[in-house]
């Protein structure tokens, strides 16, 4: 083999496997979906019932609402307990105790995604620990109904989004030059005013990337609002599985990963632009 | 001022840390509980229920599924994300940039979307469900990961070492396993640790892929059914353990090798 030609032919041979992997593992998989989402549950030709259905089925379209309503109450209030956690964290915590103090504020993404929801479980249950505490104290004579519903759902989801967001904003805040806040100092601004004129603002832009990335992965997960939330009230990836759990109707399951993804999809543009115009 | 700041300060951290680590001391105390229900009141300490979990040969099979899952699907995945990252940082190639734009493309899409896509193609040719499937789904999931890890790191200063190693003769298989592969030996060991954790503790892909042979996820899921038991609390609390010791594992490495 003359160098010429295997000059040329190397740089194929180390990308084609990745790319090919890619190709009929990811792109493949999503051809058949998008085809399987266009033929009828019972077999036959071209249909756009799967996706009509979706629309003209209230309990359907009822399941994609309260998702997009979990993800913006989620994303709301895990950027609201986040950022000052992280900011005390990046700010008053002595400097050799910090990465300590981080490590420990992530501890238990450690735990597996399953067991750290069935955790909560054991804390809001009829008979669990908060229940004990409250019925325990006198201020409640009767267990409150926390589990199985939306507020365990949205506790669950908070719980890990606080970690992630803690942990993206904390390395935002670092980031920063120290100069920008002695400058707002040094014209005379306060250290409240200098942190909402000059901190928060500086860091918005990284609020905007936690905050698209914990809409993105609260809208596409089973696991917590299934073992959370229970069936009382369904959010999309519930209704996604069910199709294929208890009828195996993939068509309509896959019919309705695409609108899910059709909406990620959206969300992305939206924030994609947003985020342009505040770093212009 | 400043005083009132730290009070404030130092109440809401110890609220938030509160919030954060909850369920978690509940997981772990209601492990070690003596009798049937991990709900309140304590009667532990016992350790009845993790003598239970190492003699549940589901569950420890499944730990074993688990781990080889994990391993042989990072190996793949952080091969084909370190050649390919190598192939796109030293050659100029025709849509270099929308080639990687497909490679990292996976990340964007949801565990769910990926796995369903996975399940009515398998379905339609005819594989069956297996771990192999799962794993398949797993290196989709990780090949972007570790791509973006090792291309990130890919740097000029290494491209001379490199270029040394061929002008004093070294062929190009040479250059890769002598050269290119210690140089970029802590990406591609972040890049195994990182697809490592995904995998292991990878939920849905594995539910929809896996039939009667499946992974710990989804074997602790299998036990929820029962309803709250100590059982899952005590292999979650191992699983929990597991990692803790992988993580500071991997934090001495660093520390290590940050003074060299």
């Amino acid at each position: 083999m003359n160098s010429a030609s295997s000059g040329r032919a190397l740089p194929w041979a180390l990308v084609t496997p990745a790319l090919g992997w890619t190709l009929l593992f990811f792109v493949l998989p999503f051809v058949a979906m998008a085809v399987s989402s266009l033929t009828a549950h019972e077999g036959g030709g071209f249909t756009l019932s799967n996706y009509s259905q979706f629309f003209a089925n209230p309990s359907y379209w009822q399941a994609m609402v309260n998702s997009l309503q979990v993800t913006a109450i989620v994303t709301v209030i895990s950027v609201l307990l986040a950022y000052p956690f992280a900011w005390i964290l990046a700010e008053q915590v002595p400097e050799r105790w910090q990465r300590l103090a981080l490590m420990l504020a992530v501890l238990p993404f450690w735990t597996s995604y399953v067991v750290r929801s069935y955790s909560w479980l054991l804390v809001l249950a009829q008979n669990g620990v908060v229940n004990r505490a409250l019925t325990g104290s006198g201020l409640f004579s009767e267990p409150l109904q926390l589990a199985n519903t939306r507020l365990a759902t949205v506790t669950g989801f908070v719980h890990f989004f606080v970690m992630l967001l803690t942990l993206t904003i904390f390395a935002n805040l670092k980031q920063l030059s120290p100069s920008y806040r002695k400058a707002a100092a040094d014209l005379g601004a306060g250290p409240i005013r200098t942190f909402l004129h000059v901190v928060l603002p500086l860091t918005l832009p990284g609020i905007m990337v936690g905050a698209f990335l914990t809409f993105v992965l609260c809208i596409g997960d089973y696991i917590t609002p299934q073992i959370l939330g229970g069936n009382n009230e369904l959010l999309m990836p519930q209704l996604v599985m069910m199709q294929i759990g208890r009828r195996g109707d993939f068509p309509l399951a896959s019919a309705l990963s695409i609108i899910l993804m059709a909406v990620v999809t959206i969300a992305y543009l939206a924030c994609a632009r947003w985020l342009k115009i505040e770093r212009a | 001022m400043r005083a009132l700041i730290r009070l404030v300060s130092g109440l809401y951290a110890i609220a938030i840390y509160g919030f954060i680590f909850l369920p978690v001391v509940v997981l772990i105390l209601f492990s070690l509980q003596a009798t049937s229900f991990p709900i309140p009141p304590f009667t532990g300490p016992s350790l009845r229920w993790y003598e239970a979990v190492l003699a549940d040969t589901r569950l420890t099979s499944a730990l074993v599924n688990s781990l080889l899952v994990a391993v042989l699907s990072s190996a793949v995945a952080v091969t084909l994300g370190f050649l390919s990252a190598w192939g796109f940082a030293r050659f100029a190639l025709p849509g270099s940039g929308l080639m990687r734009g497909l490679i990292t493309l996976p990340l964007t899409v949801s565990y769910l979307i990926i796995g369903m896509g996975l399940l009515v193609l398998f379905n339609w040719a005819g594989v069956p469900k297996s771990l192999l499937a799962a794993g398949i789904g797993h290196v989709v999931i990780n090949l972007p990961l570790c791509f973006a890890i090792v291309y990130s790191q890919m740097g000029d200063h290494q491209i001379n070492i490199e270029r040394a190693a061929r002008d004093l003769g070294a062929p190009e298989w040479k250059v890769l396993l002598l050269i290119t592969v210690p140089v970029m030996a802590p990406a591609i060991f972040a890049g195994f640790f990182l697809s490592m954790t995904f995998s292991w503790d990878e939920f849905v892909i594995s539910f929809l892929l896996t039939r009667f042979d499946t992974t710990l996820p989804v074997e602790i899921w299998n036990l929820l059914r029962s309803g709250l038991n100590p059982k899952t609390n005590a292999v979650g609390s191992l699983v929990f353990a597991v990692s803790i010791v992988l993580v500071v594992l991997f934090e001495l490495m660093l520390l290590r090798r940050k003074p060299a």
